[in-house]
């Protein structure tokens, strides 16, 4: 980990990993064709574009677009572990207090070394499960040890990214993954991300990945062993009502923001949500999460993959983890 | 933040220490605590081993929405008075037990616990203060199974000499 080398991400005030998925995928196109994960990179570039054209606007973007640049560009070196320390006791009041969060199994993590976290993912642009659990892994591990979590391009542009980047939070590509385990760090991710953490309210005990595999190859390129983590309780922190493809598309904002989500909720305090861009009061929902047993992808699997069957295994196990945990539910929100 | 609870014991201090020093024990009668190794260099200690003076314990308890620890250290040891630690890595933490006789065969054992996260600010002393009933409920749970675990050894080591006794 250099820093030449995550340097070299920050290219004209856009990331180059800004068509990554938030999956950790590789820049690629998606099944339905869309490219995932270009919200800011988006935003950037006419930034970037009017900058360089010179001109007044180009002067008065520049700096945005410059800013706005440094922000997706991904440096592992900014994780700051005093930072996370001093910050455990909030994360932990509002896991505790607000979330009512119970993590399991946590001891399933291999006590050193790299391993990749592949997590579902709830609760629209907030994400409990991922505060829930990075204050778990925190605690448990000691901040000591190096741990990052991938994240949409649109989390680390927006104003509170720069406090994420100190967590440990990078913007969500192949490469910086690759980049962390190589290091020896625990990297979460969040295949299902954008797609997933938006669902409607009455898929809320369901993974949907949305047939991404990008971590499958990740997992085995980096000989790392995968650990399934799995989260019920964030899809009740409001009321999820769609994705909002179809208004994305509606609004055209897919072709000229490349916005594939455009989510609708009913949420506090906006009541009406289009988008979440700026968030909401999350419902105290319960958060549980369990750790499940730690995966050796080439040893189960094979050295040939079949990335379809691995999906399906691995997205399996997860999903009977999720019933069961839903199934402990007596009430929404109550848990 | 500084909690401590403490209970009268009906055995010798010898034997409460013992069991205290026995790192094996800890899981079983301190309350909430979800991990307690003995660290050798870098290593978990295989074999069975009395705490001492330097021994490194990784340990964990459960507090609300997480396993909060770290690795401590024993900083003092008083044979059979005192044992007290201090942490290493992880939140600030001391402890330490204290036994004094109390008559009649019996001893006063002191649980004392401090914590807290320099630098926290405000968010430090709320989250000390939410901790503080949790863990002053562990503590007294904790001595509550040792003196059961203590008086459960006693007769059980009482009985065995008498049958030694009427043995011979």
């Amino acid at each position: 980990m250099s820093k030449a080398t995550t340097g070299s991400a920050r290219v004209n005030g856009r990331s180059a990993d800004s068509n990554a998925s938030p999956n950790g995928d590789a820049p690629e196109r998606d099944p339905d064709g869309a490219d995932r994960g270009a919200l800011a990179a988006a935003a950037a570039l006419p930034l970037a574009a009017a900058a360089a054209a010179g001109g007044i606007a180009g002067r008065l973007l520049g700096p945005v677009a410059r800013s706005l640049g440094n922000r997706l560009s991904a440096d592992l070196d900014d994780r700051d572990p005093d930072f996370i320390r001093e910050n455990l006791p909030l994360s932990w009041l509002i896991s505790t207090l607000w979330f009512r969060g119970e993590v399991r199994n946590m001891q399933n993590i291999p006590e050193q070394g790299p391993v990749l976290l592949v997590g579902n993912h709830s609760g629209g642009n907030l994400t409990p499960d991922t505060i829930v659990f990075t204050v778990a892994f925190c605690t448990y591990f000691g901040v000591e040890r190096p741990f990052y979590q991938l994240a949409h391009n649109l989390v680390l542009a927006s104003p509170v990214g720069p406090l994420l980047r100190r967590y440990g939070t990078v913007s969500a590509s192949h490469e910086h993954a690759r980049e962390a385990l190589e290091a020896g760090a625990a990297v979460l991710v969040y295949p299902g991300g954008d797609w997933e953490v938006h669902r409607p309210v009455w898929e809320r005990n369901q993974v949907d990945f949305n047939g991404r595999k990008g971590f499958i190859r990740l997992a085995r390129d980096a000989g790392v062993p995968i650990v399934p983590v799995v989260s019920v309780g964030g899809q009740e922190t409001a009321l999820f009502l769609s994705h909002g493809g179809g208004l994305a598309r509606l609004l055209r904002v897919d072709r000229t923001l490349r916005l594939k989500v455009l989510p609708i909720s009913i949420a506090l305090p906006w009541i009406v949500n289009v988008g979440d861009f700026f968030s909401h009061l999350p419902l105290p929902a319960k958060i549980t999460i369990e750790v499940l047993d730690p995966i050796d992808v080439e040893a189960r699997f094979g050295p040939e993959l079949d990335l379809d069957e691995v999906y399906e295994q691995i997205t399996g196990e997860m999903q009977g983890a999720l019933d069961g945990l839903a199934a402990e539910r007596r009430l929404p929100v109550i848990g | 933040m500084r909690i401590n609870s403490s209970i009268i014991v009906r055995a010798p201090k010898e034997l409460v220490w013992e069991l205290i020093t026995d790192p094996a024990g800890y899981l079983d009668f301190m309350s909430g605590i979800t991990r307690w190794e003995l660290q050798g260099d870098g290593d978990v200690v295989e074999t069975p081993a009395r705490l001492e003076l330097g021994s490194r314990v990784r340990m964990l308890i459960r507090v609300g929405a997480a396993e909060v620890g770290g690795l401590i250290e024993i900083v003092e040891y008083e044979d059979c008075r005192d044992m007290a630690w201090s942490s290493v890595t992880g939140i600030d933490q001391r402890g330490r037990w204290r036994l004094r006789d109390a008559g009649k065969g019996m001893t006063r054992v002191e649980l004392r616990y401090s914590y807290g996260v320099a630098g926290a600010g405000i968010a430090g002393l709320l989250a000390e203060r939410v901790g503080a009933p949790i863990l002053r409920r562990r503590l007294r749970e904790s001595l509550q199974r040792l003196k059961q675990v203590t008086e459960g050894e006693r007769q059980r080591r009482e009985a065995g000499a008498r049958r030694e006794r009427a043995a011979a």
